[in-house]
């Protein structure tokens, strides 16, 4: 039946059995995909009776001259070139790690893992506590280097930082669990192929490793890269429902909450969420066009 | 004798690095037994003098946690449940169906998991509004349904399937539907059983949409509720590490039962639920 040519009773078949996937994506993915580009034009718009008088560009405009959006672009930029390099970087060498020992490496891979099945909002008010300048642990096990105490929260110098420490620590697991994937798919004849040729541990790491492991960093970061871009529920937890000092933590998402919910300016909203699409499709296409000639698969 | 010193150089990181991962979560049990005036010594106490479970009993009395937990406990089953079904069902006719227009269905579904969700929030938020359904339990579970995603993970594991046990079924007189249900699910029980506990963590977590589509307190989950909580705990942190606490626990206990699936599931699709 599989090689079969499909015919209006196979069609009406399979059409009962995606129904129900087809009417719920349909109404909330698909139509709404197509709905948010057409509601970032709307100018003049009254959504309670779902009229609108205008349509034009005067919603991107707002956006391209409005500083807070303009802060909010930077802010994500800096979240996202701060989290995914350090993410890859400490993932992959855990997991180089967690390959080369027998004794324990389950227990190990259980304890790096649990932060990513917690609740965000939850483990955030954790972190909000560790980070507290007067009572909190970070200031104390810091004080021991002679550091003086830091406004983690409340100096926009070091929101930022607090931030991504955070999320760094809640998504490390996730990404360890990939490049071990990657590691154990490895085939150990490449590295005796390496010693017999005389290559010691650093250049087996360079020449057999890395390229060998290219697919499983590139899903990493592409991975990283998306979900950096969309951050939110860290910040809203962190930083008790508002962006930050100074807005020091404003993110295009968090900016696309305020305007949406906060403010009720739906087509504003729009807009920038189309803009967030674009970035996200921009670097990964860029991600892609990269692994083409870096990438071994 | 080097061999030795870097397997235990190994080891000496790896705890490092492990302890720095339990810290937060050892800091905020030890937090949440203790009296108010001991979360402000310094230097900090790991293990408090009198252990105060009251501190539980006080935040749970303190917000309608229990309630928030049921509503939890329904969000998340009835999610899981439904977006099961219904992706049990796309994926068959995905992976063992023949109709028109199959290819072009399926890329136009890889296409939209590109597309970032908080995107979609303002548009899904005026449908829900225009069909009444703000501020019930169906915005909170209908909207989720169905996930491509689940879709496109029980796709794999259905075609990996040999045809010949589908012909078998078929020669024994069962209907597809009989196939589907009696054979193949039972056969990719280990994929489902990932995606479902992927699902479970997921929503159990999720945060952004039923802060949006709730606004009154009988109608918070979990971490919406906590959220609201910190608002009137302040500056106890005692009643806030407990709530917390009380948040994170389910998970973890989930985590570590079935962890198996879940690193199993997270292998073979390597993206988040």
């Amino acid at each position: 039946m599989l090689n079969e040519k499909p015919t209006l009773k196979s069609t009406g078949k399979a059409l009962l059995y995606l129904l129900p996937m087809l009417v719920i994506t349909i109404t909330f993915n698909i139509y709404p995909i197509i709905k948010s580009f057409i509601m970032s034009f709307y100018t003049k718009y009254d959504f309670f009776r779902d009229i609108v008088s205008q349509y034009g560009f005067d919603n991107f405009k707002f956006l391209f001259s409005d500083p807070d959006f303009h802060i909010a672009v930077k802010n994500t930029l800096i979240f996202v070139v701060g989290v995914v390099p350090l993410t890859v970087i400490i993932s992959l060498a855990v997991a180089l790690l967690l390959n080369r020992i027998t004794w324990l490496s389950g227990l190990f891979r259980t304890v790096y893992f649990l932060p990513f099945v917690t609740s965000t909002v939850a483990i955030a008010q954790v972190w909000h506590w560790i980070y507290n300048s007067d009572y909190g642990l970070l200031n104390y096990f810091l004080g021991f280097f002679g550091v003086n105490a830091i406004s983690w929260l409340e100096s926009p110098r070091y929101a930022m930082l607090a931030l991504i420490i955070m999320s760094v620590w809640k998504n490390l697991g996730f990404n360890i669990v990939l490049f071990l994937v990657g590691l154990n798919n490895i085939n150990e004849r490449y590295y005796q192929a390496a010693k017999i040729d005389g290559a010691n541990s650093w250049h087996q790491f360079t020449n057999v490793t890395v390229p060998l492991l290219s697919p499983i960093t590139f899903l990493v970061s592409v991975n990283g890269v998306i979900g950096s871009f969309k951050v939110f529920d860290e910040i809203f937890a962190l930083f008790n429902g508002t962006p930050g000092p100074s807005k020091s933590a404003l993110t295009i998402v968090y900016y696309l909450y305020q305007k949406f919910y906060t403010e009720w300016k739906y087509g504003i909203a729009a807009a920038s969420g189309v803009v967030l699409f674009f970035m996200i499709l921009l670097v990964t296409m860029f991600q892609l066009w990269y692994s083409k000639r870096h990438v071994h698969y | 004798m080097k061999r030795k010193t870097a397997i235990i150089l190994r080891y000496v990181i790896l705890i490092l690095g492990a302890i720095i991962m339990l810290m937060p979560f050892l800091w905020m049990i030890s937090t949440s037994l203790k009296t108010q005036p001991e979360t402000v010594k310094i230097p900090p106490i790991w293990i408090p003098k009198h252990l105060m479970f009251s501190n539980y009993v006080d935040a749970l009395k303190e917000a309608p946690f229990f309630r928030y937990f049921i509503n939890s406990v329904v969000v998340t089953s009835l999610t899981t449940v439904g977006q099961l079904f219904t992706s049990i069902l796309a994926a068959f006719a995905f992976s063992r169906l023949n109709f028109y227009g199959k290819n072009i269905l399926f890329v136009i579904f890889l296409g939209t998991m590109m597309v970032p969700g908080e995107m979609l929030i303002i548009p899904n938020f005026v449908t829900l509004s225009q069909l009444h359904l703000v501020n019930t339990y169906g915005a909170l579970i209908i909207p989720w349904l169905a996930s491509f995603f689940t879709v496109f993970t029980l796709r794999q594991t259905f075609q990996s399937v040999p045809d010949q046990i589908y012909y078998a079924a078929k020669i024994d007189g069962a209907s597809d539907w009989h196939y589907l249900w009696h054979v193949l699910v039972p056969i990719s029980k280990s994929t489902i059983t990932a995606v479902t506990v992927l699902q479970v963590i997921g929503s159990w977590n999720a945060f952004m949409w039923p802060l949006i589509v709730t606004n009154t307190e009988n109608l918070r989950t979990l971490p919406v509720g906590l959220q609201a909580f910190t608002s009137d705990a302040g500056t106890n942190y005692a009643l806030l590490m407990a709530a917390s606490t009380f948040v994170i626990i389910p998970m973890v206990v989930l985590y570590v039962f079935l962890q198996k699936y879940i690193i199993a599931g997270i292998s073979k699709t390597g993206l988040k639920g």
